[in-house]
C-alpha cells in the first residue's frame, strides 16, 4: 500500500498575525513559518501505517514557493520515504491545489491520501474534499481515528454532534483532525538522513491543469478590536456586575 | 439569480442553523429554494415550508440520504445546481463535508465561512483564526458558499407556506457507508445557539472537576464549552470544543474558566457579547479580551459563584 501525504507551509500557529497597513494581506516577512498543524498529524499517521507494515511507501508532497520544501523535508525527517515539491510562486486556491494533487496522484497511484482537515492560514477547509470529488474517491473528513483494512478503512470523524464512524472504500482521501495522534519530533540523526532522501521538483504551471484563481481578494483588514474590560475583586462583585451592569443574568 | 440552500436536519427536525443560512441567503437574493435531502423527512420539509423567506422546498427522499454521506449527497446537489447562481449551506461539519465536493465538480472556487454579504459577488470572511477579515469577490459564474451561521440571525420560522416539490434521488457511487453516530445527549441548550456558555480549559485539571462547570451551567441554563486543551486531555468530548477548528459561539455571556486564551480558542468566542474570564494567572491573554476578569483559583471561585447565583432572586432564562 502506498500513501501520499500532503503538507502546507503556513505562518506558525503561535505567531500573532499582523495585517499589512495597505490592506493587501498579512505580514509574512521575517515571520516564523511551519507545517500546518493538522498536516503534521497526517504525516504521523502515514508513518505509523508504514511502521505497522500496512503501508510500503510514504510520499510527502507540497505545493508552494521554494521554501515550502522545508515542510517536505520535515516529513522526510519523521519517516516519509521521498518527497515531491510542486513549485508555485503565487497563492493557489484550494481548487487549483486539488487539481495539481490529482495530476500527481494519477501518476503515483497511492491507495490513501492524507492531509490536514484545514489550513490555519486561509481556513478554507476544502482541498481534501475537492480532491476526493475530482478523483471520484471516497472521503473521511475530520478524522480522529483511522483503521485500515484490505480494501476499505474505518474512520471515526469528529462532527458537531459528537463522533461518527464511517467505512470508506479504498482508494480514499482522509483529512486529519488534531486529535488523530501525537506527532513525533524528528531526531537529529533522522534530520541528517532526511537530507539525503530525494525530493522531486515539478512546476505547477507546467502540469497542464487550470490553476487560475477565481477569487479576488479586495481587502484584508483587522477585525474590530475588543477592548479588555475591568478586573473584579471577588465573585460577589462579578455576579453583581453581570446582574446590574451587563444585565446578562 | 436564485439561491439554493441545503438544509441541515436529522430527518425529523430542521437544525436551527439552517434558519441562519436562509437569512444569509436572503442577503444575496430573495428567490430562495431549500433542498431537504433525507430519509422520511416530510416533517423537515413542512418546517422549511413555513419559513416566510423560502419560495420553494425541494424534497428528495431516499435512504441513501439518511446519514448525509458527502459522496451520496454531492451528485444530487450538483444536478440541482444547474438552475441556481448560488449554492449555500451553513459552515459546520455537515456543510464543510460536502460543499467542496460540489464546488470541485462545478469547477468553482468555494467561498468558505462567510460572515457578511456585501453583494451577490462580494463577501467578507475571517482568515487566520479570525485575526484578519478578507473582503473577497468571486469571479465564478456560479458560487458555492458556506455560511458562518452565528454571524447571521435566524430567519423567522413561521407564517410561510412555500410549495414542496418532490425531486428524484440521483444515483450514488456506493463507495462509503455509515456505521454509527455517538451523540452526546444533554438536557442543556445546544452549544452553538445557547444564550450563555460556560467553558472550561486545562485549568480544570480533570473531567471530574467539570462538575463545577456543569453546576453553574445548570443554574444559568447555559451550554458547556471547552478549550481544545481540555478536549485533548480527555476531560470532555469533542463536541464541546470552542475555537478555530471547533465551534464558533456568539452567546450573550461567555464564561471562560481556567482557559488561558490561545488565539485558536479566541477565534471561537471573541464575538460573544459579554466575556468573563476566571483564571489564577493574572497575565493570561484571556484577560485582554474579557469584559470582567476575576483573578482567582477556580476551585474556590466556582463554588462561590454558584452560591452567589443561588442568592439571586431571579435569573434570566
Amino acid at each position: 500500500m502506498k500513501i501520499l501525504v500532503a503538507v502546507k507551509r503556513v505562518i506558525d500557529y503561535n505567531v500573532q498575525i499582523r495585517v499589512k497597513e495597505d490592506g493587501t494581506g498579512v505580514q509574512t516577512d521575517n515571520v516564523k513559518m511551519s507545517t500546518n498543524p493538522p498536516d503534521d498529524n497526517a504525516v504521523e499517521e502515514a508513518v505509523k501505517l508504514k511502521e505497522s507494515g500496512k503501508a510500503k511507501e510514504v510520499i510527502a508532497i507540497t505545493v508552494g514557493e521554494e521554501k515550502a520544501q522545508e515542510t517536505v523535508r520535515k516529513a522526510l525527517a519523521v519517516g516519509a520515504d521521498r518527497g515531491i515539491h510542486v513549485k508555485a510562486d503565487n497563492y493557489i486556491e484550494p481548487l487549483g491545489i486539488a487539481k495539481i494533487l490529482k495530476k500527481v496522484i494519477e501518476k503515483e497511484k497511492p491507495d490513501i491520501v492524507l492531509m490536514g482537515k484545514q489550513a490555519i492560514d486561509d481556513d478554507c477547509n476544502q482541498t481534501g474534499q475537492m480532491l476526493s470529488s475530482l478523483l471520484g474517491w471516497s472521503q473521511g473528513t475530520f478524522a480522529s481515528k483511522i483503521e485500515v483494512k484490505d480494501k476499505s478503512m474505518q474512520i471515526t470523524r469528529e462532527v458537531d454532534e459528537g463522533l461518527e464512524t464511517i467505512e470508506i472504500n479504498l482508494p480514499a482521501i482522509v483529512t486529519c483532525d488534531l486529535r488523530l495522534n501525537e506527532p513525533r519530533y524528528a531526531s537529529l540523526p533522522n534530520i541528517m538522513k532526511a537530507k539525503k532522501k530525494p525530493i522531486e521538483q515539478l512546476i505547477a504551471k507546467d502540469l497542464g491543469v487550470d490553476i487560475s484563481n477565481r477569487i479576488q481578494q479586495l481587502k484584508v483588514e483587522e477585525p474590530p478590536k475588543r477592548k479588555g474590560g475591568v478586573k473584579v475583586a471577588n465573585v460577589a462583585e462579578l455576579v453583581s456586575k453581570l446582574k446590574n451592569e451587563a444585565k446578562v443574568i | 439569480m436564485s439561491v439554493l440552500v441545503v438544509a441541515e436536519h436529522d430527518n425529523s427536525k430542521l437544525k436551527t442553523f439552517s434558519l441562519n443560512a436562509i437569512n444569509a441567503a436572503s442577503k444575496i437574493d430573495t428567490d430562495i429554494h431549500v433542498l431537504v435531502a433525507g430519509s422520511k423527512c416530510e416533517n423537515v420539509c413542512k418546517e422549511v415550508a413555513a419559513v416566510p423567506l423560502v419560495k420553494k422546498v425541494l424534497q428528495s427522499d431516499s435512504s441513501n440520504y439518511e446519514n448525509y454521506l458527502a459522496e451520496n449527497l454531492t451528485p444530487l446537489v450538483v444536478k440541482l445546481a444547474e438552475k441556481y447562481t448560488h449554492i449555500t449551506v451553513s459552515a459546520n461539519t455537515f456543510g464543510k463535508n460536502f460543499m467542496p465536493r460540489v464546488a470541485a465538480l462545478l469547477d468553482v472556487s468555494q467561498i468558505s465561512d462567510i460572515i457578511k454579504v456585501n453583494d451577490p459577488d462580494t463577501f467578507v470572511r475571517p482568515i487566520y483564526a479570525g485575526n484578519a477579515f478578507a473582503t473577497i469577490k468571486s469571479n465564478d459564474k456560479k458560487k458555492c458558499i458556506t455560511i458562518r451561521p452565528t454571524s447571521f440571525d435566524p430567519a423567522p420560522s413561521s407564517g410561510g407556506s412555500a410549495p414542496i416539490e418532490k425531486i428524484d434521488a440521483v444515483d450514488i457511487p456506493n463507495i462509503s457507508k455509515f456505521i454509527k453516530r455517538e451523540e452526546t445527549k444533554s438536557e442543556r441548550p445546544e452549544l452553538g445557539t445557547a444564550r450563555i456558555v460556560v467553558s472550561g480549559g486545562r485549568g480544570m485539571q480533570s473531567g471530574e472537576n467539570f462538575k463545577l462547570i456543569n453546576a453553574i451551567a445548570d443554574k444559568l441554563n447555559a451550554a458547556v464549552g471547552a478549550s481544545r486543551a481540555a478536549v485533548d486531555a480527555g476531560y470532555i468530548s469533542n463536541d464541546h470544543q470552542v475555537g478555530q477548528t471547533g465551534k464558533v459561539v456568539v452567546p450573550d455571556l461567555y464564561i471562560a474558566v481556567g482557559i488561558s486564551g490561545a488565539i485558536q480558542h479566541l477565534a471561537g468566542m471573541k464575538e460573544s457579547k459579554v466575556i468573563v474570564a476566571i483564571n489564577k494567572d493574572g497575565e493570561a491573554p484571556i484577560f485582554s479580551i474579557a469584559d470582567y476578569g476575576l483573578e482567582a483559583d477556580l476551585f474556590e471561585a466556582l463554588p462561590q459563584f454558584l452560591e452567589e447565583l443561588n442568592k439571586l432572586n431571579t435569573i434570566q432564562k
